[in-house]
């Protein structure tokens, strides 16, 4: 039986030494692959501290956290930054492009962090990706020159142009307007089916929950439910 | 292009007027090594020129001749006034060989053998005390290129020829082709006709100085077959005072160097020497504090990308390369801008004042070594300066700039 995407076991997260505040309580989740899966909850209930862990941007207090079987938490720095680039992407809520650089800029960056010096062939996959999500006209334009919509979408293709198995998605509608939103929303309900890639949603919205597959509650940095549609 | 040269240079674009006011002081800073260096060393160089243009590093000569005081019979001293014994012109005992032995003394370029004394210039009525050299052409002009000096004639010294300065020329009132006598203790003398006229650019070498043959002199002075000093040239004028020591411990004669004889020039020399290197210092330290600043703020301006950088698996050493390179870029870009406005500055000060030669009053030296030196160093600066920043850019924690900033 193939590894699950994402295990987390008794994943915890502490802050402070002498007032310690709990911010993940031993959470165990396991993500297979081609899951769309919301995680809810309201304020403080450690959402976005359980996606920095899985992300690998943080260090976990206790717990394992498994990418494809392989225990991320003893990695040092420069592993760690290896396997994050190779199999995780990230969608921030502020979109969180580069100003300096150009939409196709932005979507090959990862390729070229990963991969030391532009090719070709990172250049053509960028801006396939951009065509992908409906800028293929703006792929020259600054990142600063965009609507708050059209960056999220280069932010989206971003995420995926290292071909992740997972993205993490922190809010990615939260910032925009219904119909920018919606057009986000489709967008990785598109690279999810068509491609297969996992996807972690952190969101305050019910209305993005609902287009999910599985909702995982989260209450006082615990796992309160966990539901699956159908 | 690597990635981090990619981004960095996209950072510099970025920083617009950020990144051209760090320039514009990067350029200013190295504009002012590039005209300090330029006019101290030009001016040295044209000092030294011009005091070792006429004369030895090393000027080697017996022992002064000291009196020697009689003891009775007995050996109780006589209570008597000691006086030093007139000097005279006395030839180095053995000077062939010690020619020799200073020939292979490390250290030493060139050595000529000359005869120098006192004497008087007689024309008619008129009379000007000269001290006579007597050279032989080809050796003394390793040591002086005296036929570079001639002005008018031709520097011939065969027989009773003899090559003087334009003012003893013009307080005589000769010219080429001319007669003066060289009268010199003990009734000695001769009649030469002057062959040429040179100019040292000293008023009193001008004046003061006549060539004849070394063997004129040899026989003007009575020291026939013999020499009176030994002029040296060394490979490093500034180790002419080293030289001189090591010539009198093997040889135990006297040995004079330049530097012993123009001690107030050397200080001059030193002291804008000390003087360069101060405001040099000072120059690269604001010029290091600027770039230093600025990529301070840039860290701090990015700390968010630098956050969203390393989250698209940007490694911290890359973080740290993409700021070393931008201290790297400046320091050189910065250089090569201050290479051309010093080069032009010092260039255009040059023009200003001329002397009437046509040679320039502030005489500059621009040398590939010093612009090379002046990249070198705005690099280095730029390298250095861009450490911290670099250091804290990679240690950002990418889950807390992305959240906060």
């Amino acid at each position: 039986m193939a590894e699950p995407i994402l295990r987390t076991e008794a994943l915890t997260k502490t802050y402070g030494e002498r007032v310690v505040t709990h911010a993940l309580r031993g959470i165990d989740l396991t993500l297979e692959s081609g899951e769309f899966c919301a995680l809810t909850g309201p304020s403080g209930s450690g959402k976005t501290t359980l996606l920095n862990l899985v992300g690998l941007l943080d260090r976990a207090t206790e717990g394992r956290i498994l990418i494809q079987g392989r225990d991320a938490v003893p990695l040092d720095d420069d592993e760690r930054t290896a396997l994050r680039g190779r199999t995780l992407g990230f969608v921030f809520q502020f979109h969180h492009l580069l100003p300096a650089f150009s939409a196709l800029e932005n979507v090959m960056l990862p390729l070229l962090a990963q991969h030391g010096r532009p090719e070709p062939w990172m250049r053509e996959k960028a801006a396939e990706l951009l065509d992908h999500v409906g800028l293929s006209d703006r792929a020259r334009y600054r990142a600063t020159d965009l609507s708050g919509g059209q960056q999220q979408r280069v932010a989206v293709a971003r995420a995926l142009v290292m071909d992740p198995l997972l993205v993490l998605a922190d809010e990615p509608t939260g910032n925009l307007d219904t119909q920018s939103g919606e057009q986000v929303l489709e967008l990785l309900r598109t690279f999810n089916g068509e491609r297969g890639t996992a996807f972690l949603l952190v969101t305050h919205d019910d209305h993005v929950a609902h287009h999910c597959d599985r909702i995982v509650h989260m209450v006082d940095g615990r796992v309160d439910s966990d539901t699956r549609k159908g | 292009m690597p990635f981090e040269i990619f981004v960095a240079l996209r950072y510099l674009r970025d920083g617009r007027l950020q990144t051209w006011l760090i320039l514009a002081g990067i350029g200013v800073g190295v504009a002012v090594i590039i005209f300090v260096s330029a006019l101290i060393v030009g001016l040295q160089e044209s000092i030294i020129e011009r005091t070792l243009g006429s004369q030895a590093h090393v000027v080697v000569r017996p022992p002064e001749e000291m009196p020697r005081v009689l003891a009775r019979s007995g050996g109780e001293l006589q209570a008597a006034e000691v006086q030093r014994p007139p000097q005279r012109v006395r030839s180095i005992v053995g000077w062939k060989q010690v020619e020799v032995l200073l020939r292979r003394t490390q250290g030493v370029r060139a050595v000529a053998p000359t005869v120098s004394g006192p004497a008087l210039a007689v024309r008619g009525p008129g009379s000007i005390s000269v001290n006579v050299r007597g050279i032989d052409l080809e050796t003394y002009s390793a040591i002086v290129d005296v036929r570079s000096r001639l002005v008018q004639g031709a520097f011939n010294l065969d027989g009773f020829h003899a090559v003087v300065g334009m003012e003893l020329a013009r307080k005589l009132g000769i010219g080429v082709g001319g007669r003066l006598r060289l009268q010199v203790p003990g009734d000695r003398g001769g009649v030469y006709t002057v062959s040429g006229i040179f100019d040292y650019r000293s008023q009193s070498l001008n004046e003061g100085l006549v060539f004849i043959s070394l063997r004129g002199a040899q026989t003007l002075f009575g020291v026939e077959g013999g020499v009176s000093t030994l002029e040296v040239v060394g490979t490093d004028i500034f180790a002419a005072d080293a030289l001189a020591a090591d010539i009198t411990d093997r040889t135990g004669l006297v040995a004079d160097s330049w530097m012993s004889q123009n001690r107030d020039l050397l200080t001059g020399l030193r002291s804008q020497s000390a003087s360069s290197v101060m405001i040099q210092v000072f120059v690269i330290l604001a010029v290091a504090l600027g770039i230093a600043s600025v990529l301070a703020v840039s860290v701090v301006q990015k700390a968010r990308e630098i956050g969203i950088l390393r989250a698209t698996g940007t490694r911290s050493a890359s973080i740290t390369r993409i700021f070393l390179l931008q201290g790297a870029i400046l320091g050189t870009v910065g250089s090569l801008l201050g290479i051309a406005l010093g080069t032009a500055l010092a260039l255009f000060f040059v023009s200003l004042a001329k002397n009437p030669d046509g040679s320039a009053t502030f005489p500059v030296a621009l040398t590939p070594l010093l612009y090379g030196r002046s990249v070198a160093v705005a690099l280095a600066v730029g390298l250095v300066a861009a450490v911290v920043p670099a250091r804290d850019a990679a240690r950002l924690d990418p889950a807390t700039v992305i959240r906060n900033g």
